[in-house]
């Protein structure tokens, strides 16, 4: 950590999505800098209305996602599709017109490969079965402890618990 | 307005805000929308252990998105506690009700199912099975299959990727067994 070069030789090679998150999405190329207090308010900013939202919309609920895996309301549908539309046009809008980030730097979003897929069918039906179980994915584990929620603390853990577990299992499963 | 915004918000509403943070997320910060890689974040932080998958810079990769979580649970508590949340029990349809009480749900009142997924609850088996095991399972499944919904449904599906289409057909499929085939027997 005692320079620039040790940070970067530092990253795991297996860490594909390094060069911008580890994430899912695709990797952005950004300059990188250090979090700066306006970059952290951005974040803060961005995260409450995303958690305002998650907890408005109801999508939080274990009730509304069991009425989801039961076909019985267009809710959920309508939220994941519709929000699913917006994204996917503004991102080919980012695309096509070029936009920059407000730092000036370019929008890079790479697609992540299938390859052989199978991390993408196991890992989805593994967290398909705790989102179904539980009625919460992460986003919603956060909105759900700062709604007042105190249990779902424990939830928290055990995700940890299971990232740590995949990290630990890595090398041993068929990605 | 503020008896608008105290109401629960339909969808047209709720999913176009949701799929606005994917170009906020890119325009002002310049980072791609998911929330799972916060959970790496946190373990590569507190418990590295030596695993390979835990040693990267945790500081400079994930700062911005533990941030960004934390964020969520501010807004979680704005939103309840602020913006005030009116109903008593979600207005899921009668249907979900009447499906739910032949499981043995009797308290509909609130987001979650509190006889199970409460203090009390976590000493039964369904509700220890639903808290820890739930939540164990999705956050593996999130980091095994490379996002969760946010990063894989929103993002990865904003962004035409394949590999997150077959993971959402995985998260449904998994959601569907976990309703129809482990529910029913867990809270018998």
């Amino acid at each position: 950590m005692s320079s620039a070069t040790s940070e970067l030789t530092q990253v795991p090679p297996d860490c594909e999505e390094i060069g911008g998150t580890p994430y899912s999405g695709g990797s952005v190329k950004v300059e990188l800098r250090t979090l700066s207090a306006a970059d952290a308010s951005i974040y803060l900013v961005l995260g409450i209305l995303f958690g305002v939202v998650l907890i408005k919309s109801e999508v939080v609920s274990w009730f509304r996602i069991q009425e989801m895996f039961r076909f019985q309301a267009f809710h959920m549908y309508g939220v994941i599709g519709s929000a699913v539309v917006v994204g996917m046009i503004s991102l080919q809008l980012i695309k096509r017109l070029g936009l920059r980030t407000i730092h000036g730097e370019t929008i890079e979003v790479a697609s992540k490969p299938l390859g052989r897929g199978v991390s993408y069918v196991a890992g989805g039906l593994i967290f398909g079965i705790g989102w179904g179980l539980l009625g919460a994915c992460p986003g919603p584990i956060y909105a759900l402890f700062g709604a007042g929620v105190s249990v779902i603390v424990v939830s928290f853990v055990a995700a940890l618990a299971g990232a740590w577990t995949y990290g630990l299992t890595k090398r041993f499963l068929p990605h | 307005m503020i008896e608008l915004i105290s109401q629960p918000w339909p969808w047209y509403i709720a999913g176009p805000a949701i799929g606005l943070m994917v170009p906020l997320l890119l325009i002002l910060a310049g980072k791609p929308f998911g929330i799972s890689s916060s959970l790496r974040h946190i373990c590569a932080a507190t418990v590295p252990a030596g695993i390979e998958y835990l040693k990267y810079d945790w500081k400079r990769i994930g700062l911005w998105n533990l941030v960004f979580a934390g964020g969520i649970v501010v807004g979680g508590y704005v939103a309840m506690h602020v913006l005030a949340f009116p109903d008593p029990a979600i207005a899921i349809s009668d249907e979900t009700v009447s499906d739910l009480r032949n499981l043995g749900v009797s308290n509909f009142e609130g987001l979650v199912p509190v006889e199970f997924v409460s203090w009390a609850g976590l000493a039964t088996l369904p509700g220890f099975v639903m808290i820890v095991v739930g939540g164990f399972l999705a956050g593996f499944g999130a980091r095994y299959a490379g996002g969760c919904t946010s990063g894989h449904a929103i993002m990865g599906l904003s962004n035409l990727q394949l590999a997150s289409l077959v993971a959402v057909i995985g998260f449904f499929a998994g959601g569907l067994f976990a309703t129809h085939v482990i529910l029913p027997v867990l809270l018998r």
